[in-house]
C-alpha cells in the first residue's frame, strides 16, 4: 500500500541518528519552554531559528516541530502543578488538573494528560498522513486566484478565532499585510516604505517581528504584575492512574481527539479553541458532571487530547498548501524558505523524505514526550521555580543575539525593540498580535497572487468569484466572518475566551 | 491613556490605524500605480491603506457610541528599561564586544523588575555571557567579537 511505503520512507528519515537527536532536543527544549513562565512557543521558535540554519532542512523542521508540540505538553504540566497555564491552549487544564493536584492526585492528572496527548498525537499523525497527499493533489490544480482566496479565508479565520474585538483583529491583519510589503517590490524593483534605510531593502524579517511582539512584548506585559510562583506539590506520588481512572478517561480522550483534530486545521488559534470546546462538551455529556471543576479526570483528559491533536493537525495546511495557519507554522514557512524549500503542495512530491520524515518524527516525538516526562518531572518542577526576574534578562539576551545573527546587523535589534514596544501597546489596546504576524508573512505572497490572477484575467476582478474553487473559498470566508455576527456564536466565542482569562 | 471617547481602546486603536493607513497611502503616491492588469508597486499598498483608514475611522466613530473597558495602567518603567537595554545592546555590541554588551543588556533590563537584586543579577550576567560566547561565537560562529573595536578587538 502506498501509505505504508510512505510511512516507511518517513521512518527511515526520522529514525536516523541525527534526526532522532534533534527531535529529542526539540521536544526537550519545547517542554522546558512550556514549563518556564512567560515564554511561549512562538518566541522560542523565533529565538532558536537562527540556530537551526546550520542543520539540514529536514532536521531543522523536525526540531522546530518538536519545540511546538513539546511546549503544548510542558504547558499542561504547569497547569496541573501550579495552576498557571504555561501555554494558552492549556488554560482549561488548570480547572480540574490543579484541583486534582491539590487532592494529592497530581500523578494521575499528569498521566491522563500524557496518555491523552500521546493517543491524540498518534491519531493526528495518521490524519496528516492520510489527508495530506489528496489535499496537496487538489491544491496542485490551484491557480493564483485560488491561492489568493485561500489566503483570504485563512486570514478571515484567524480574525474570527482571535480574542477580543473583531474590528481590531481585522485592522491588525491589514496592518500586518502592509508591514509585510516593506522592502523591494519584486516586479518593479521599487523600494517601498524603506525610508532610505538600506537594511530595509529586504523587508523586515519575520523573526524580528515575532521576537519583538511575542518575546519582548510579552516580557513587558509580565512586568505589570510580578507574582510569586509557588509550587505546592513538590513530591508526586502515585503516578499511575487507577483502573477506575482509566475507564473514565477513554471516552473523553476519544472525543477530545476528534474535536481537537477538526479545529486544529482551522487557521488562527485552532488548538486553543479545541481545548476549550473539548472541555465544555465533556462538561455537558459526562456522567460525572458534578465533579467538573473539583478535580474530574475527564476535565484533564479531554482538553489535553484536544490541544495536542490540534497542535498536530495545524501542520496540515502548512504541509499541503504551504499556507501557515498560526504564528508557529508561519515561522516554519520562513524556515523552509531560508532552507530553499518553497512551501506548497509540491513539497510532498518533490521532497517526499522531508514531508514523511516530519510526519513520522511527530509521532516519535510524542512517544519521547511520554517516556521522558516521567523521569524528568522533578526537573520540570525545579524549573518552574526559577524566578521570573532572573529569567527574562536571559530571554532578552537570546533574542538580541539571535536577531543580530540573522543578517549580522544591529538594525534588526532596533526593529525588534520597536516591535516589542508596539506589541505591548497593542496588547494594552486589546489587539492580538497573532493575526498580524500571519498577515505579515502572507502580505508579499498575497500581492504576488493578486497580480498574477489579475494579469491572467486581463484585469477582470470578477475572476475570484468566477472560478468555482476560488468562489467557494471566498463564500466560506464570508460565512466565517458573518458567523461572528450571529448572537449565539459570538456569545460562545466570548465565553470560551472569558473562561480562558479567568 | 485618557481619551475623550467612551471606549478608549477603540479610540486609540482607531487613531493608530488611521495613522498607518493614511501614511501608507501618502507614501505610496510616490510609486507607480500601474493598472488592474499590470499592478504597479503602489496598487496593493493603496488598497490596504484605504482599508485600514476605513477600519480606523469606524473604530473611532464607534468609540464615541459604544462604551468599553478603560485601558489599564502602563508599566512605563518596565517598558522603558526593556527597550533601552535592547537598543543599548545594539549600539555598543560592535564597539565593546559581547563581554560588555551582554552584561549591560542583562543589568539594565533586570532593573525593570521590582524584585531586582544586584548579586543574583551579576551572577546571571556573568554566566550568560560565558555561555553565549561559547555557544554563539565559538559554537555557531556568529561574527561578533568578545572584546570589540573600542578595545582594539
Amino acid at each position: 500500500m502506498d501509505l505504508l511505503s510512505h510511512l516507511w520512507l518517513g521512518l527511515q528519515t526520522a529514525a536516523s541518528f541525527t534526526n532522532l537527536f534533534y527531535c529529542f532536543v526539540g521536544v526537550f527544549l519545547g517542554t522546558a519552554v512550556g514549563v518556564l513562565p512567560g515564554l511561549g512557543p512562538t518566541a522560542t521558535i523565533a529565538m532558536l531559528l537562527p540556530v537551526t540554519f546550520v542543520l539540514p532542512p529536514v532536521t531543522a523542521l523536525i526540531m522546530l516541530a518538536g519545540i511546538y508540540y513539546g511546549s503544548q505538553y510542558g504547558g499542561s504540566t504547569t497547569s496541573i502543578l501550579i495552576n498557571v497555564p504555561g501555554e494558552a491552549a492549556s488554560v482549561v487544564t488548570t480547572l480540574d488538573g490543579y484541583q486534582m493536584a491539590k487532592q494529592g492526585r497530581a500523578g494521575p492528572a499528569l498521566a491522563a494528560s500524557a496518555i491523552g496527548s500521546f493517543f491524540a498525537g498518534t491519531v493526528a499523525t495518521f490524519l496528516i498522513a492520510a489527508f495530506g497527499p489528496p489535499l496537496a493533489a487538489v491544491a496542485l490544480s490551484f491557480g493564483p486566484a485560488e491561492f489568493f482566496s485561500l489566503m483570504v479565508l485563512g486570514l478571515v479565520a484567524s480574525v474570527v478565532l482571535a480574542q477580543g474585538s473583531l474590528l481590531h483583529a481585522i485592522g491588525m491583519v491589514v496592518l500586518g499585510l502592509l508591514l509585510g510589503l516593506i522592502g523591494t517590490d519584486v516586479n518593479s524593483g521599487t523600494q517601498r516604505f524603506t525610508f532610505g534605510i538600506y537594511e530595509l531593502a529586504d523587508g523586515i524579517g519575520f523573526v524580528t517581528v515575532a521576537m519583538g511582539m511575542f518575546g519582548l512584548g510579552e516580557i513587558i506585559r509580565n512586568l505589570e504584575n510580578e507574582e510569586e510562583r509557588s509550587v505546592l506539590i513538590t513530591k508526586i506520588t502515585g503516578l499511575w492512574p487507577t483502573k477506575e481512572d482509566f475507564k473514565r478517561m477513554v471516552a473523553p480522550i476519544l472525543r477530545g481527539t476528534i474535536i481537537g483534530s477538526a479545529l486544529g486545521i482551522l487557521p488562527g488559534s485552532g488548538s486553543i479553541l479545541g481545548s476549550f470546546a473539548a472541555y465544555s462538551i465533556e462538561k455537558k455529556v459526562s456522567k460525572n458532571r458534578a465533579e467538573f471543576g473539583k478535580g474530574a479526570i475527564e476535565g484533564v483528559a479531554a482538553p489535553e487530547s484536544a490541544n495536542n491533536a490540534g497542535a498536530q493537525t495545524s501542520f496540515i495546511p502548512l504541509l499541503t498548501l504551504g499556507i501557515p495557519s498560526n504564528p508557529v507554522s508561519a515561522l516554519m514557512v520562513g524556515a523552509m524558505i531560508i532552507h530553499g524549500i518553497q512551501p506548497g503542495p509540491s513539497v510532498i512530491t518533490e521532497q517526499p523524505a522531508l514531508f514523511w520524515g516530519m510526519i513520522v518524527s511527530m509521532w516519535i516525538g510524542n512517544l519521547m514526550l511520554v517516556i521522558l516526562n516521567y523521569p524528568l518531572i522533578g526537573m520540570w518542577v525545579r524549573m518552574i521555580m526559577i524566578p521570573y526576574q532572573l529569567l527574562f534578562p536571559g530571554i532578552l539576551v537570546f533574542c538580541a543575539i539571535g536577531v543580530f545573527s540573522l543578517k549580522n546587523t544591529e538594525v534588526d535589534v532596533y526593529f525588534m525593540a520597536l516591535f516589542g514596544a508596539l506589541g505591548y501597546l497593542f496588547s494594552k489596546l486589546g489587539c492580538e498580535p497573532a493575526p498580524m504576524l500571519l498577515a505579515f508573512i502572507l502580505g508579499p505572497l498575497m500581492e504576488e497572487y493578486l497580480r498574477r490572477a489579475m494579469l491572467l484575467s486581463r484585469g477582470n476582478p470578477w475572476v475570484f468569484v468566477q472560478r468555482p474553487i476560488s468562489a467557494s473559498l471566498l463564500v466560506l470566508a464570508v460565512v466565517a466572518m458573518s458567523s461572528v455576527l450571529i448572537p449565539a456564536f459570538s456569545k460562545t466565542r466570548e465565553e470560551a475566551f472569558r473562561e480562558g482569562e479567568g | 491613556m485618557i481619551s475623550p471617547a467612551r471606549n478608549p481602546k477603540d479610540f486609540w486603536t482607531g487613531l493608530i490605524y488611521i495613522f498607518f493607513g493614511s501614511s501608507a497611502i501618502l507614501i505610496a503616491r510616490d510609486y507607480d500605480m500601474g493598472t488592474g492588469i499590470k499592478m504597479g508597486p503602489a496598487y496593493f499598498p493603496t488598497i490596504l491603506g484605504g482599508l485600514l483608514l476605513v477600519i480606523g475611522a469606524i473604530a473611532v466613530i464607534r468609540s464615541f457610541l459604544v462604551p468599553g473597558a478603560p485601558i489599564t495602567a502602563f508599566v512605563f518603567k518596565g517598558l522603558t528599561l526593556i527597550i533601552v537595554s535592547v537598543v543599548a545592546f545594539g549600539l555598543i555590541v560592535r564597539g565593546t564586544g559581547l563581554a560588555i554588551a551582554l552584561p549591560v543588556l542583562v543589568i539594565i533590563s533586570a532593573l525593570a523588575s521590582t524584585k531586582f537584586r544586584w548579586r543574583p543579577t551579576l551572577i546571571m550576567a556573568a554566566g550568560l555571557t560565558i555561555f553565549c560566547v561559547l555557544v554563539f561565537l565559538k559554537g555557531l560562529g556568529i561574527p561578533l567579537p568578545v572584546l570589540g573595536s573600542w578595545f582594539g578587538g
